[in-house]
């Protein structure tokens, strides 16, 4: 007796579709019965266990712009073929159609308990948005890896419509989504931690439990010609508020900065500022936050002319549990700013 | 930019380029221990190091220790 076929609904965006290129980007969610495009390769890797009975096509732009209504619009489509996986792309870099993709693959599961896969390039800004609540498999950046996405995608597909448990990343081959899960290892963390040491000494292949974060190299910027003239502003990581902490600014994991007015002010005092950083002991800056924001410092150096003016702003965050990701984002935003000020140069302070 | 910090590693890891190691993580341009008047001239005497720091062109990333 033939085994049942597990049914798959495949989303596409307008071009690859073969409806268009970005005259087309603005097309309305549609349905297309059976394989698309890149959805013909893919029911070939299927084989005979699983049919893509339908395809859902949107423009990359329309979707963009209707993120919320499209994706519904996708779902009243999708529903009434019952599939039993529904897959999205891949997507490659481009950004619109991974966003379209993520919030296509996140409705169907959200609203109809489909399992839905996606695929991608790691730097895709679709990425981090939707890797928490979809499965997305790595691909290279462009088109030319269709051939190798394929398999990929078709392996995964197979496990979700035969119902199979996906393991970890590692195993199945998908992007991390930042879940952790317990598990009990035959030895402790210290055992481990030391053996990879040894490795590590013995110059030995070893593999990192926790990979750290690289950080990008970038070229120094030119010296400050003319200190005299010159705008220097303050920036701290250091967690120093007016008192209060009125833009909440967390003690740890900050999501914001903020800039403070400190046109007029000489010295940082107790009774009107104090710090938010819970990484180190608070004592001291509280006390004199100078210690941290050396305002008092700055200003008399703008009075005896050694610098042309401080910067009436002060930028600040707490570099506590800071997120890299945020870090990142929070320093171009306040070196964009600071710039746009014609400001010449930056003390950034750091407990 | 010049980075004012006490974990010189961290900074350096991170990749700034103009790193003046400060005093102490609870108080980078500070020292309670002093009194206020000695504290403040080590805050400006700070202060004035990592102003010339920015006064000068590196071409990686340099720890003005001095």
């Amino acid at each position: 007796m033939a085994e049942k076929k597990y049914r798959v609904v495949h989303y596409l965006n307008q071009f690859f579709a073969q409806i268009g290129g970005e005259a087309k980007a603005n097309i309305p969610p549609l349905i297309k019965e059976g394989a698309v495009g890149p959805g013909i390769p893919l029911q070939q890797a299927l084989g005979e266990e699983g049919e893509v009975v339908a395809t859902v096509v949107c423009g990359d732009s329309y979707f963009a712009e209707n993120i919320e209504a499209a994706a519904e619009k996708v779902v009243e489509l999708v529903c009434p073929y019952k599939p039993d996986v529904f897959v999205a792309g891949p997507a490659f870099n481009a950004g619109r159609y991974g966003i379209a993709c993520g919030a296509a693959c996140s409705a169907v599961s959200n609203k109809l308990g489909i399992p839905v896969v996606t695929a991608m390039y790691q730097e895709n800004p679709a990425l981090d948005l939707y890797r928490k609540e979809v499965y997305v498999i790595p691909t290279a950046d462009s088109v030319r890896d269709m051939k190798e996405a394929i398999p990929k995608m078709a392996g995964f597909m197979r496990k979700l419509g035969l119902g199979q448990e996906i393991g970890l990343p590692q195993e199945e081959g998908y992007f991390p989504r930042g879940i952790r899960v317990n598990q009990f290892v035959g030895r402790t963390g210290a055992e481990r931690a030391v053996d990879m040491l040894l490795s590590k000494l013995r110059r030995e292949p070893f593999q990192s439990e926790y990979p750290m974060p690289t950080f990008e190299r970038i070229p120094p910027s030119p010296a400050i010609k003319d200190l005299r003239s010159a705008t220097i502003a303050l920036v701290t990581s250091g967690g120093i508020v007016p008192l209060g902490n009125p833009d909440r600014i967390e003690a740890a994991s900050a999501s914001k900065f903020a800039d403070y007015n400190i046109a007029g002010v000489d010295d940082l005092t107790p009774d009107a500022y104090q710090t938010c950083h819970g990484g180190y002991d608070p004592t001291y800056a509280n006390d004199d936050p100078d210690r941290v924001l050396p305002l008092d410092a700055m200003r008399t150096l703008e009075k005896d002319g050694t610098i042309g003016k401080l910067y009436d702003l002060y930028y600040v965050t707490v570099g506590n549990a800071t997120s890299v990701a945020n870090a990142r984002k929070f320093g171009k935003a306040i070196a964009e700013k600071l710039k746009a000020a014609g400001v010449k140069g930056v003390i950034l302070t750091s407990t | 930019m010049v980075h004012v910090a006490t974990i010189v590693p961290i900074s350096l890891t991170v990749g700034a380029n103009r790193i003046v190691p400060a005093v102490a993580i609870p108080y980078p341009l500070g020292n309670p221990e002093l009194p206020e008047k000695e504290e403040r001239e080590l805050r400006l005497n700070l202060a004035k190091k990592a102003l010339r720091a920015l006064q000068v062109e590196v071409e990686k990333q340099t720890v003005f220790e001095e």
